[in-house]
C-alpha cells in the first residue's frame, strides 16, 4: 500500500545550502510524485529543531560558519528524529556535522550530532574534482559526483563507507573510501547534486523511507548524463586567454 | 631606497614591458587571443613590482563583487570620460595580469578597472586604487573562487592594510555592509537593491538570521542592517541624498542593469562628476563586451545574455522576452565558468516552463537533467547555431555561462555579415 504522503525535511537551507544542494530535494520529491506519491517538502529554518515527523532529512553543505550555526542544533535535535524512524542523507559538510567532531579552516573543534561514526580535521589543501565510485554494500550502479572540501573524514568501526573511489577525491587525502553509510544515515562528499546524477541512490533511499516498491522511471536525460560523465569524457580543450 | 637598486628596477620594468607587448602582439598575430592576459603575464613574470609602478601617480578605481563587474566598469568609465580620456581593461581580463596589461597599453592618468572577486586583495595592494566600489557578492565557481566568508574576509584585510580613501558599497547587500565596516575606510553606501538573498541570509558578522524588509534589512541578534544611504535606486530613479532625484533611461534592459548604473553614477559622483552630468552618457551605452547585443543569424533576430551563477540566471530572466519567446541555454564548465555545474540547481529555471527551450553547450546534459526535473519541457541540441534551427524563425534570447558566451559569440558572428 502507499503512503499517503511522504514528507521530506529540507534542513537549514540558509545556512547549508552552498553547492545547489536544495537539488537532492527536489530530485527525491519529483520521483515520488512521477510515481503517483504525495510528497511533502518541509523546508526547516535555522534556529528550528530537526522535525520527528519526517520520513527523509536532507542536510546539504555549507561554510565554515553557517555550519556552525546548524551543528548544535543537530547536536540537540537529529537523534530524536532518527529514533522515529527518519532516513537521512548528509552531504558534504553534512556528512561532517554528523560525526563526532570536525574541525574548522580556523582551527577550532566543533561537536557534530554523533549518528555517524566519523571525525573530519581541517586538511592542508581542497580537495576538488570529480568523482566516480562503486558502491560498498549497496546494490547500485557506479556513482559519480563532484567533491569539494577542505575536511579530512575518517571512519570509526560502526560506520561502512557508502562506496569506494575509482577516480577523484576521497574522504582523506591516501585513501578510498567515500561517504559512510551507518543504519538510515548515508553521507556523502559528492555533490552535483548527487541524487540528480545517481537516481539509483535516490530510488534507495525512497526505498528505505517508504518500504515501497518502487517501479523503475524513465531516466532518459539522467542516463545521458550518467553515461557521459562515467565516460568522462571531457571535451576537447578550450583555447583560453 | 639607494641609487643603484631603484635603476635597476626601473631597467627591468622597462626591459619586461618591452617584452610584455611583443608577446602580446605575438599572440594576437597568431590569433592565440586578444594578447592582452600574455602581455600582462609576461610583464608580472618578469618584472612584479611593475604593477605598482604603472599604477604610481595615476588615480586608480577598481570595480568588484560576483556579477555586474563589467557593465558597472564600463558605464563608470562613461561617466568620468566627462573629465578626459580613461583608461580600462575593457576586454573582460581581469586578474593581475589582466590588469596590468591595461595598465600598460594605455596610459591616462584616470583609470578604471573590474577586478576579479579573488584577484581583488593583491590588486588593491599593488595599485593602491584611491576608490573601491563593492556590488554584490554571492556564489559563483565554488571550486575555483571559494566560498564567500572567505572572500568577505580576504577583502577587509586587504582593505585595512590599504590606502583606499574611499568606499562606494551597495548597501542593500548585509555581506557587503559586514566587511565593508569590518574597515576603517569611509563609505559611500547606495541602495541598488539586492534580488539574490540566498547567499546573504544568515549575518556575517554573528550567524544571526537576516530580516529583509521592503525598507532595508537587519539581523535580529546583532542589530547589523542597512547604513542610512546617500543614493537610492527606486525603480528608474536614482535619488541622491534624498534630495534630488535622475531619471536612468538606459538603453542596457533589466533591473541588475539599473543597480549597475546606480554604482557607477554613485563612484562618478565621488570623483566629482555630477549624477545628472554623467547618466545621459550612460544611456547611450547599449552592450557591454557582447552582452546583450543582438546578431542576426539565419532570419533570426538572436540576443546574447550573459549568466554564469544563480543570481545572474534570476537578473537575467527577469529579461528575456515574454512568454512564449523562445530561450536557448548554453552552459559550460571549462575553467574560467568554474569545473562544478552544481549551480544550476541553485537557478530559477522553473521560470522557464511555459516557453520553447533548448538546452545546449558542453554540459548541456546537466542542464537538460536540471530542466527535466524542473518541469520544462526541452530539446538538446550540439551548438547553440544548431539549436537556433530547432526553433522557429524571429527573435531568440541565448542564455550563455561564460565560456559558453564567447563560443557562441565567435561562432554566430562567423555566420554573419557584420
Amino acid at each position: 500500500m502507499k503512503p499517503s504522503r511522504v514528507r521530506i525535511a529540507h534542513l537549514y537551507p540558509e545556512a547549508l545550502g552552498t553547492y545547489g544542494d536544495g537539488g537532492n530535494v527536489d530530485v527525491l520529491a519529483a520521483r515520488l510524485r512521477w510515481r503517483d506519491v504525495a510528497a511533502e517538502v518541509v523546508t526547516v529554518h535555522v534556529g528550528s529543531p530537526v522535525p520527528t515527523t519526517c520520513d527523509l532529512i536532507v542536510i546539504g553543505g555549507g561554510e565554515d560558519e553557517p555550519q556552525s550555526v546548524a551543528a548544535a542544533e543537530l547536536a540537540a535535535s537529529l537523534p530524536a528524529a532518527l529514533d522515529a524512524g527518519a532516513v537521512v542523507l548528509a552531504v558534504c559538510a553534512g556528512l561532517q556535522l554528523l560525526g563526532h567532531t570536525y574541525s574548522t579552516t580556523s582551527g577550532q573543534t566543533v561537536a557534530g550530532a554523533g549518528v555517524l561514526d566519523l571525525t573530519t580535521v581541517a586538511g592542508r589543501r581542497r580537495a576538488i574534482g570529480e568523482v566516480l565510485a562503486d558502491p560498498v554494500d549497496l546494490e547500485l550502479p557506479r556513482l559519480t559526483g563532484f567533491a569539494n572540501h577542505a575536511g579530512e573524514t575518517r571512519l570509526g568501526p560502526a560506520a561502512h563507507p557508502l562506496a569506494t573511489v575509482v577516480s577523484g577525491p576521497a574522504n582523506h587525502p591516501g585513501g578510498k573510501d567515500e561517504g559512510a553509510v551507518q543504519g538510515k544515515v548515508v553521507g556523502t562528499y559528492l555533490h552535483g547534486p548527487v541524487l540528480a546524477r545517481n537516481p539509483g541512490l535516490a530510488d534507495h533511499l525512497l526505498q528505505l523511507a517508504t518500504g515501497l516498491d518502487l517501479e523503475d522511471l524513465p531516466d532518459e536525460e539522467v542516463e545521458h548524463l550518467r553515461q557521459e560523465r562515467l565516460g568522462h569524457r571531457p571535451g576537447p580543450r578550450l583555447r583560453w586567454r | 631606497m639607494s641609487r643603484r637598486p631603484r635603476v635597476a628596477a626601473a631597467a627591468r620594468h622597462w626591459v619586461a614591458s618591452r617584452l610584455a607587448l611583443v608577446a602580446g602582439r605575438l599572440s594576437r598575430l597568431t590569433r592565440r587571443g586578444s594578447g592582452s592576459s600574455i602581455t600582462g603575464r609576461v610583464l608580472l613574470l618578469l618584472s612584479p613590482g611593475s604593477l605598482a609602478r604603472l599604477s604610481r601617480d595615476r588615480d586608480v578605481v577598481l570595480v568588484s563583487g560576483t556579477n555586474g563587474k563589467s557593465t558597472t566598469a564600463r558605464l563608470l568609465a562613461e561617466a568620468w570620460r566627462v573629465q578626459g580620456p580613461v583608461t580600462t581593461n575593457g576586454d573582460g581580463a581581469n586578474l593581475a595580469a589582466g590588469v596590468a596589461s591595461a595598465l600598460l597599453t594605455s596610459s591616462h592618468r584616470r583609470v578604471v578597472l573590474e577586478v576579479d572577486e579573488l584577484a581583488l586583495p593583491e590588486v588593491i595592494a599593488r595599485t593602491s586604487p584611491a576608490l573601491v566600489v563593492l556590488l554584490n557578492l554571492a556564489r559563483d565557481q565554488l571550486d575555483r573562487v571559494g566560498e564567500v566568508s572567505h572572500h568577505l574576509r580576504l577583502w577587509s584585510a586587504a582593505l585595512r592594510s590599504s590606502n583606499v580613501e574611499r568606499l562606494v558599497v551597495n548597501a542593500d547587500d548585509p555581506l557587503l555592509v559586514a566587511a565593508a565596516t569590518a574597515t576603517p575606510v569611509p563609505v559611500s553606501w547606495v541602495g541598488a537593491g539586492l534580488t539574490w538573498r540566498k547567499d546573504a541570509q544568515l549575518c556575517q558578522r554573528c550567524g544571526g538570521l537576516i530580516d529583509f524588509r521592503d525598507d532595508g534589512w537587519s539581523c535580529a541578534h546583532c542589530g547589523l542592517s542597512r547604513p542610512p544611504l546617500e543614493l537610492r535606486l527606486d525603480e528608474g530613479t536614482l535619488w541622491v541624498e534624498d534630495a534630488e532625484h535622475v531619471d536612468l533611461d538606459l538603453s542596457l534592459p533589466g533591473r541588475a542593469s539599473r543597480a549597475n548604473a546606480a554604482m557607477a553614477l554613485a563612484a562618478a559622483r565621488e570623483l566629482g562628476v555630477e549624477p545628472a552630468l554623467a547618466a545621459p552618457r550612460l544611456a547611450r551605452v547599449s552592450d557591454v563586451a557582447g552582452r546583450f547585443s543582438r546578431i542576426r543569424v539565419d532570419g533570426r533576430d538572436v540576443r546574447l545574455l550573459l549568466a554564469k551563477n544563480p543570481a545572474g540566471v534570476e537578473a537575467v530572466l527577469d529579461i528575456v522576452a515574454p512568454e512564449p519567446g523562445p530561450v536557448v541555454l548554453a552552459i559550460n564548465a571549462e575553467a574560467p565558468d568554474g569545473r562544478d555545474p552544481s549551480w544550476l540547481w541553485d537557478a530559477p529555471f522553473e521560470r522557464l516552463r511555459r516557453r520553447p527551450v533548448v538546452a545546449t553547450g558542453r554540459r548541456g546534459s546537466d542542464l537538460s537533467v536540471r530542466l527535466h526535473y524542473a518541469g520544462v519541457e526541452h530539446l538538446t541540441a550540439s551548438s547553440v547555431k544548431q539549436a537556433l534551427h530547432l526553433l522557429p524563425t524571429g527573435s531568440c534570447d541565448v542564455i550563455a555561462n561564460y565560456s559558453a558566451f564567447s563560443m557562441a559569440r565567435e561562432s554566430l558572428r562567423a555566420g554573419v555579415q557584420m
